[in-house]
């Protein structure tokens, strides 16, 4: 996890954490070239996952260009050249976390030439939908975009960062959900727990956020913790913290656990 | 699933502490000088929505903050969001 300290990685070890996939992202800034695009994948799957390993926890990741850094298709296109250098690295499970920022053409563009590069290599992708007022918008564009797909199986595709008013439409049209979990601003525990208690516990996973800005990589273990409270089975609490994670993971042949 | 009166004891000084902190927002905008922008305007349609008798007012709350907008900018003004559609 690029933007979390070590301690964390200890934390998430003694919460029983045993794998975790970190997307690619923004990096609290935007990159100057494609050069940094380079040295962030290396520290993706060279460096992270020694840092995981030492506290015992596997560490697998996704590669793009993140929405944010998106908007200019030039330099995006720059960055994609990379991924095929960096695809058949032993924890790369996939294309992501790409989608949609501010809602432009520019970025659906480089969307969709990241969702072929998926389907070229046979990949699971992980889609991050624009956060507060520019969410609804986002997802249905990304939802229209993916339906021009015509050969893109849809249980390989995790549209993540779901809440109440994107969660039905995502899951009706046959992808996995993913509810990215904060402290505050987004989806709460509380939230998340609510969306599971109305829309069920197939296709769905929940996440913590565990990014530059406000936020807990320990959600996940919190919100186990919270459903229990509000007297979910350990078999419930199971399948959405482990068995799904697991079963939508395993569609890449690299994720072994 | 909690019974309602279950759920009341786990979350209500909770819930109720966040109320108040909502209304102590309001009290604290019209203490202070200069003027509001759309944004206070879309908190306070949202309001009413919490007293509908409706089952999905988290659903309808975010929706009321969503751009509804159908037209593609093909670059972004800026690469934030700022809870509303201020545009």
């Amino acid at each position: 996890m690029v933007s979390r300290t070590t301690d964390d990685y200890e934390k998430l070890a003694l919460a029983g954490c045993e794998a975790l996939c970190e997307p690619a992202f923004w990096a609290g800034f935007d990159r100057s070239s494609a050069d940094g695009f380079h040295d962030y994948f290396r520290q993706l799957t060279e460096y992270e996952p020694k840092r995981a390993a030492r506290f015992g926890i596997k560490h697998f990741c996704w590669l793009c260009i993140n929405p944010k850094e998106a908007d200019d298709p030039g330099f995006a296109r720059e960055v994609m050249a990379l991924i095929p250098d960096f695809i058949e690295k032993e924890n790369v499970l996939g294309i992501g976390e790409i989608g949609l920022n501010k809602n432009t053409r520019s970025e659906l563009k480089i969307f969709e030439e990241h969702v072929q590069i998926a389907l070229d290599h046979d990949l699971p992708i992980l889609i991050h939908t624009p956060h507060l007022e520019d969410k609804l918008k986002g997802t249905r564009l990304i939802l229209d975009s993916l339906a021009s797909f015509g050969k893109l199986d849809r249980s390989k595709v995790i549209i993540d960062h779901v809440e109440e008013h994107t969660v039905a439409e995502v899951l009706d049209a046959g992808y996995w959900a993913g509810m990215t979990l904060y402290p505050e601003s987004k989806c709460t525990p509380a939230r998340a727990i609510d969306i599971l208690e109305v829309y069920g516990t197939e296709r769905i996973w929940m996440n913590s956020a565990c990014d530059w800005g406000v936020s807990d990589p320990m959600a996940v273990p919190k919100c186990a913790l919270e459903m229990r409270r509000r007297k979910h089975t350990a078999e419930q609490i199971e399948k959405i913290v482990y068995t799904n994670p697991k079963e939508f993971l395993s569609q890449s042949p690299k994720f072994r656990i | 699933m909690l019974k309602k009166e279950e759920l009341l004891d786990l979350q209500f000084v909770d819930a109720r502490a966040r109320l108040i902190d909502l209304a102590a927002f309001l009290d604290r905008l019209d203490r202070h000088e200069g003027s509001a922008d759309i944004r206070l305007r879309y908190f306070k349609e949202a309001l009413p929505i919490l007293l509908e008798d409706r089952p999905d007012r988290a659903k309808a709350v975010l929706e009321k903050f969503s751009d509804h907008s159908s037209d593609l900018p093909e670059t972004a003004p800026f690469q934030g969001a700022t809870g509303a559609p201020v545009n």
